[in-house]
């Protein structure tokens, strides 16, 4: 327990209410100087211009808010046994494990409710397009995860490259009308291209550096989206983005001449959801394109040399890793996987304009990575499923979006610093060995 | 006497001001053990550090001489001088993967030929190409320095989570993964007991025997040096003031009056203990 400074009641009761008290008013003070101007201060359109209009009851009661709350927060951490976090942290670290180990099984039951959702729910097309959506956001948490999780290269501006393969795909689609099973390849290279040619003067760089670099990258390729007028449409967008064609059958009412539509190949009636149900399968096949991916290239020498280059870059120079040259090919890698969602993103919407792929799409990418344990697949189908499914059925809530965005990120910083499911499995084993790896070392 | 392996001239560092190696130049052989010594802050890690391309040295030439092939050492970036010119090192302050097992640590290590094994990792990707084979290879050779370094048992732990002690060995046993030609060990007995000391020597003495490398050796634990040591490099302020056998060495005026400025009676009697 706390020792109390000589306060009578502080002694007996346990409780320090001078303490609290300081620091409350402290919270408090912090709270007036902040409010003062963001929550005292409102801009108003009036005749002539901007006016500010005064909420001094406002401050007042944030104030009072910040106040109460902080001495009643003092109060019980006083009461409460400090929370043993080594404890804490192995219980989790327990579970990372778990799931990790039962991550077969997972892996399996995840898989085959992935594909039972559009035949359970064929005739609700939200709950389809939510899950495409979802799965979207996986497939670029799996890609970031490459280049985050185990390069260790904290990339900002992850979406300017699922930008270059949604325009790539647009693009190429609109002017020489390829199918999408073409151009997705392309935009991939395309984008894989970007990435070597972003990466190869900026990989030298570390940790905060890299970060802010590839942040300007992003935003640079979403103001030339934005202001190549006669390439890119600009804020206009490009629609007609034509859709993705199942072996040839075009999903329309009433195909063009020549073309045979999906319901009449299959004597069918036709429904606009088939198409949804087509897109979710092949953004679904992505997704596991990516995943497997991962799993196969962490257990060859390169997605070692990622990981022994994230634990340790001058230790990997010392043993003749080619330090440019690993970086370079996890940023590319990953660059292709995000240039795959952006064709896909282009062929599902049939409309692309530059606000797409503003720096909030990068950071929610990155929150998915990072809340769900980097390195972790199953952290990233986790943290994706709860941020972009969670905000989706939320949306009236809309208003608090970013709030409750914020408060799971800090609440995860502070419990789970490594992520929810930050467990790693060696990538092979001895085997002889009698002691196994654990988290929980 | 064997041939020059490591040949060091008129080496010069300077960071800004500071000269932190001025004009040294000695000779490592094959097959033998060369320890560099010197009180904190003579320049020692500094010239491994040059030597292994992390500083590009302001003046000088350090030549490799593998017998078939002779490299510049001073014109190779950091990861060349391991992955062509076969110099393997350890770090004064560890350097291990900690996240990752003591397995992947050396396997890690074997990182270029398993990278050629996997064709790059495209075929790699498909289990095509001779991979499978060459990384049950790469995994055998980490068992036999597993072995040596007694590790064995440890071999799925993460490496992080090991003893100091089995930490400086892993260490070895990861430079020699990398099938060094020259070996450079920054104080590998800092920080180990008698017992982990006795077996380092024991250690060094079997790759120097049966692995027939050089070794490059900083220590302060005078023990092991006069122990072990073929030759010896006395580093004082950034400058070469003694350079022969473990004999000569202690007995060398300068090295004492160095090592335990000028207090000479003292400085003798610890020089004939150690
Ligand atoms: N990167 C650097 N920048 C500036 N000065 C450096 C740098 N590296 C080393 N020095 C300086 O060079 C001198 C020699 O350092 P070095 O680390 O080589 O000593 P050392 O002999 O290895 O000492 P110790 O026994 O403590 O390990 C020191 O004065 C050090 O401060
Ligand atoms: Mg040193």
């Amino acid at each position: 327990m706390r020792t109390s400074s000589g306060n009578a009641i502080g002694v007996n009761s346990g409780f320090d209410f001078l303490a609290a008290l300081k620091e409350a008013g402290m919270a408090a003070g912090v709270a007036l100087a902040l409010s003062f101007t963001i929550i005292g201060m409102r801009t108003t359109g009036q005749q002539g211009g901007l006016g500010v209009e005064f909420r001094w009851n406002a401050v007042a009661i944030a104030v009072v808010l910040v106040f109460i709350g902080r001495f009643l927060l003092v109060l019980w951490r006083q009461r409460a046994k400090p929370l043993a976090s080594a404890d804490r942290d192995r219980m989790m670290d327990r579970v990372g494990a778990m799931v990790q180990h039962w991550s077969k099984y997972l892996g399996a039951a995840l898989f085959a409710g992935a594909v039972a959702i559009p035949l359970i729910w064929s005739d609700n097309r939200y709950v389809v397009d939510v899950s495409t959506l979802v799965l979207t956001y996986i497939m670029l948490g799996w890609g970031l995860n490459i280049v985050v999780g185990l390069a260790g290269l904290l990339d900002l501006g992850y979406v300017a490259f699922y930008a270059v393969g949604a325009y790539s795909y647009a693009l190429i689609a609109l002017h020489f009308g390829w199918s999408f099973w073409i151009c997705l390849p392309l935009a991939g290279i395309l984008a894989a291209s970007f990435g070597v040619l972003l990466g190869f003067p900026v990989l030298r760089l570390r940790g905060d550096y890299l970060a802010i670099v590839t942040l300007g990258f992003g935003e640079i390729i979403r103001i030339i989206l934005l202001n190549w007028y006669s390439f890119t449409k600009g804020p206009d967008g490009l629609s007609g983005i034509p859709r993705p064609s199942f072996f040839g059958l075009e999903f329309t009412r009433s195909p063009d001449d020549g073309v045979t539509a999906f319901h009449e190949f299959f004597n069918i009636e036709y429904s606009s959801v088939h198409r949804v149900i087509f897109l979710y399968y092949i953004i679904l096949a992505l997704a596991l394109l990516t995943n497997f991916f991962t799993l196969r290239i962490r257990k060859l020498p390169v997605g070692r040399a990622w990981e022994a280059l994230r634990e340790d870059e001058i230790a990997c120079r010392s043993l003749g890793i080619n330090p440019t040259n690993t970086k370079l090919t996890a940023f590319a890698i990953g660059a292709m996987f995000a240039g795959f969602a952006g064709s896909f993103f282009a062929t599902r919407q049939g409309f692309i304009s530059p606000e797409s792929f503003n720096f909030g799409e990068s950071a929610v990418i990155l929150a998915i990575v990072v809340l769900g344990g980097m390195g972790s697949q199953v952290g990233v189908v986790l943290a994706a499923v709860v941020l972009i499914g969670g905000t989706e059925l939320f949306r009236e809530l809309a208003l608090y979006r970013m709030l409750a965005f914020g408060i799971l990120m800090v609440a995860i910083m502070v419990w789970r610093p490594r992520g929810l499911l930050a467990h790693r499995e060696p990538t092979l084993l001895l085997g002889s060995a009698t002691e196994r790896t654990g988290g929980d070392r | 006497m064997n041939r020059p392996l490591l040949t060091v001239e008129h080496l010069t560092m300077r960071f800004g001001g500071l000269t932190a190696i001025d004009d040294v130049s000695f000779t490592a052989r094959d097959r033998e053990i060369t320890a560099i010594i010197g009180p904190n802050g003579a320049g020692k890690t500094t010239v491994f550090n040059c030597m292994t391309g992390f500083y590009k040295p302001t003046v000088g030439r350090l030549t490799l001489d593998r017998g078939d092939r002779k490299f510049l050492l001073e014109r190779l970036d950091d990861y060349q001088v391991a992955q062509r010119a076969h110099v393997g090192r350890t770090f004064q302050n560890i350097r291990l993967f900690p996240g990752m097992s003591v397995l992947e640590n050396l396997i890690v290590a074997q990182h270029n030929r398993l990278m050629h094994a996997s064709g790059f990792t495209v075929l790699g990707l498909f289990g095509f190409g001779g991979y499978v084979a060459a990384e049950r290879a790469a995994i055998d050779k980490a068992r036999y320095w597993l072995d040596r370094v007694n590790l064995t048992e440890r071999a799925d732990v993460n490496a992080g989570a090991l003893p100091y002690g089995a930490q400086r060995r892993l260490e070895i046993a990861r430079a020699m993964c990398t099938d060094p030609v020259l070996l450079c060990l920054d104080e590998p007995a800092a920080g180990l007991n008698p017992r982990e000391s006795h077996e380092l020597n024991e250690l060094l003495r079997f790759v120097r025997d049966e692995h027939k490398i050089g070794l490059l050796l900083i220590e302060h634990d005078m023990s092991v040096v006069m122990g072990i040591s073929d030759h010896i490099i006395v580093l004082d302020y950034g400058r070469k003031i003694s350079d022969g056998s473990p004999a000569e060495v202690r007995s060398d005026p300068a090295v004492i009056r160095a090592y335990l400025g000028e207090d000479e009676d003292e400085a003798k009697s610890a020089g004939d203990r150690a």
